[in-house]
């Protein structure tokens, strides 16, 4: 090693012992407490994944990274697995018992995927520490009437430590379902990509439409990793319903779903798309083509987008983010934030570093100012505000229409 | 539609899609026939090819419908060189994952082949990242079946199809021709009949082999930029999903057979459309590989067996 190389490294060790001894010492006195996260960080979820990690590090920040005297650690865990790319029971079981294994975890965010979070909620509900969800959207997580035993299966414990801030699936689907009847779309056909999330949701909108005396004329579930479906799309034109409704994701199918519609020449008659907010994403306009989506698709989203939220707490999301990291916070980034905010303000009223007092000052989260709006935690732990938004794809953009909810009024 | 029409468009969809899981089936059955080796990297090949031709495409330029005389120049030429390059990836990959293996039980190079297929799906992720990709609409779309059987039809039979039909059929018979007809399809044909003997004969088998996986590759780069021309749509793991069905293509029409290989992968293509339209989409899937173990275990030659003196 020459003689320069072995002054920066003298020097990088320099900057590592004195800089974290110094924030300790100046502010944080009372040690650290550490918030894991875990959701897939490869594969499709990359764009994701990431930018979910850095709504979260941006919460922290806007936090000063000290709160009531702790120094906020972030450990970023992945719970995909390399060789398929998406969530693996394993690897998020691992996880959860890291992060329970440590005297420092004072919460969990995660997971992205609603079946991984059955497998981490009864490990983090057993010891007793928080979880909140930026993503888990399956009703049975926190509501009873879907799956038998749920959700008690998942609170071994018998008590309540898994929040989200985002309405679930049963609210969703019920949303579409009103709105189409509103928009006077009464033969409906239902695809979904047989995923937990897509069928979850394809399932309550069957329901629901069925409920509301629309007609299902059929309902499907594609292959995901399918990029060829006309044959069934050919089974659906001649079913000849005014809606197709897709539980989808932007990776699973959708996509497809809408440009081979087109190019089959589907939406010439009037015939419609309408999505849940899995598709909700730039990359839907993009690979899809503006001449498929354009006037053709719409689209449920449990609140607002970032751009269009009103009050502070939105507004200063969304413009630091743009600024930190050059690019618009997409999909779920909004709810990471939302949930790590959430964390911080109980660690702040707990006021100290102990799992049971956090957890409780979660739980008692009430009238909390988040980015969606002013909301409190019901007796699931699911958020009280519910007001989902419908748009439709026009001009390329997705165009804010209106207010819709299960029980919405035409 | 009549049910009728509704048949009838299946028909069509089912003939188009066995038409490119035929072209890719062959690469299979042809690899399998000269070196007994089921390359599960074949598959990302047809996807290379779809990436490969996209990114020629956008490199010269061509993004838009074209007309005319551009259809005559720009798609042959980018489909050749996509072909060069499918071809010559597939040459390397079986120079640098099988070559070294080649007297080694079988079970390695079959790993191995798994491993290619990763490393190959990783690059293209890595490429053009991990999601839906668009391809560009380069191809006119003409309705023709109101000029074929009268306007009131509501089927839809485009110049797309006629498109696809008139690049695989040509390619299909042409690969049949060159096996039948010229000196290294002879050799190749002795390679599969017996290796060693055919060595013996002073047949270089090493070149037979390169020559087998340049033709392989450069069909699947073929099949991957007509898909790409025809669904406008495509993804890195989209060879995973094709090649399944192409590998199935090729045993139900008895590995190693090329004839066979192509009506194993019509056989697939009518049998999805119909499953879809008749039984349930979500059962499609079971049938196809339900129709594998039932030809596994009743006629494991397939359709048309393995013709042990005649492979190809």
């Amino acid at each position: 090693m020459t003689g320069w190389r072995k002054g920066i490294l003298g020097f990088l060790i320099l900057l590592l012992t004195v800089i974290p001894g110094f924030g300790d010492a100046q502010q944080a006195p009372k040690g650290t407490i550490k918030i894991y996260t875990s959701w897939p960080m490869q594969g499709g979820m990359i764009p994701e994944g990431t930018a979910m990690k850095r709504a979260v590090d941006l919460a922290v920040e806007h936090s000063k990274g000290v709160v009531a005297g702790y120094r906020i650690q972030i450990v970023n865990l992945d719970d995909a697995s390399p060789v398929t790319g998406t969530w693996d029971g394993t690897i998020e079981a691992e996880n959860a018992q890291k992060a329970v294994a440590d005297k420092d975890a004072m919460a969990y965010i995660g997971t992205y995927n609603s079946g991984a979070a059955k497998v981490s909620m009864p490990i983090t509900n057993k010891a007793g520490l928080v979880q909140i969800t930026p993503a888990n959207t399956y009703p049975g997580l926190t509501k009873p009437g879907f799956e038998k035993g749920e959700p008690d299966i998942y609170r071994p414990s018998g008590q309540v430590n898994y929040f989200r801030t985002h309405a679930a699936d049963d609210l969703q689907g019920g949303a579409g379902a009103a709105w189409s009847k509103c928009l006077g779309l009464k033969r409906i056909f239902v695809l979904d990509d047989r995923q937990l999330y897509g069928k979850g949701i394809a399932d309550v909108f069957d329901q629901e439409a069925r409920r509301l005396g629309l007609q299902v004329v059929g309902h499907e579930g594609v292959e995901s990793t399918a990029i060829d479906f006309r044959a069934l799309l050919t089974k659906v034109k001649a079913a000849k319903p005014d809606l197709v409704y897709g539980g989808f994701v932007i990776d699973s199918g959708g996509v497809q779903i809408i440009q081979q519609m087109k190019a089959l020449g589907m939406f010439d008659g009037g015939m419609k798309f309408m999505g849940p907010d899995g598709l909700y994403s730039p990359g839907l306009v993009e690979q899809a083509t503006p001449a498929a989506v354009n006037n053709n698709v719409y689209l449920t989203f449990p609140g607002l987008p970032p751009d269009q939220l009103p009050g502070d707490a939105a507004k200063r999301f969304y413009n630091d983010y743009k600024a930190k990291y050059k690019e618009e916070p997409i999909g779920w980034s909004l709810y990471a934030y939302q949930s790590t905010t959430v964390i911080l303000d109980a660690v702040k009223r707990a006021g100290v570093k102990d799992r049971a007092k956090i957890l409780s000052a979660v739980r008692n989260t009430k009238n909390f100012p988040g980015i969606t709006g002013i909301f409190s935690f019901d007796k699931n732990g699911d958020t009280t505000v519910t007001d989902m938004a419908g748009y439709l794809v026009k001009d390329g953009k997705f165009q804010f229409l209106r207010v819709i909810g299960k029980d919405m009024k035409c | 539609m009549t049910a009728q029409e509704v048949f009838l468009q299946q028909l069509i969809n089912g003939f188009t899609t066995g038409s490119y899981l035929a072209l890719i089936a062959l690469g299979y059955t042809m690899v399998y026939g000269i070196i007994g080796l089921i390359n599960f990297a074949h598959g990302d090949i047809y996807a290379l090819g779809f990436f490969v031709s996209l990114s020629l495409l956008s490199w010269m330029g061509v993004t838009s419908t074209l007309t005319g005389g551009q259809l005559v120049w720009a798609i042959p030429s980018v489909m050749l060189l996509t072909m060069l390059v499918t071809g010559l990836v597939n040459v390397s990959v079986d120079r640098i994952a099988y070559r070294p293996l080649r007297h080694a039980p079988r079970l390695a190079p079959l790993i191995t082949a798994i491993g290619a297929s990763f490393v190959l799906e990783n690059i293209m992720q890595n490429w053009y990242g991990p999601s839906q990709v668009y391809y560009y609409n380069i191809f006119p779309t003409i309705n023709l079946a109101p000029a074929l059987l009268g306007p009131q039809s509501e089927i839809l039979f485009t110049t797309k199809d006629i498109f696809l039909f008139a690049v695989t059929i040509p390619l299909m018979v042409a690969l049949t021709l060159f096996v039948k007809h010229t000196k290294i399809g002879k050799s190749m044909r002795a390679t599969a009949q017996d290796r060693e003997a055919a060595q013996m004969m002073g047949i270089n088998i090493e070149r037979v082999i390169m020559t087998t996986f340049l033709i392989g590759g450069a069909l699947a780069g073929a099949a991957g930029m007509v898909v790409g021309i025809y669904l406008n749509t495509g993804r890195y793991l989209m060879g995973f999903d094709a090649g399944l069905q192409a590998f199935t293509a090729a045993v139900v029409g008895g590995i190693g057979n090329i004839p066979g290989a192509v009506l194993g992968g019509y056989l697939i293509g009518f049998l999805s459309a119909l499953s879809d339209q008749y039984l349930s989409a979500a059962w499609t899937r079971a049938t196809v590989f339900a129709l594998l173990i039932l030809f596994l275990i009743f006629r494991p030659s397939g359709i048309l067996g393995e013709q042990i003196p005649e492979k190809f």
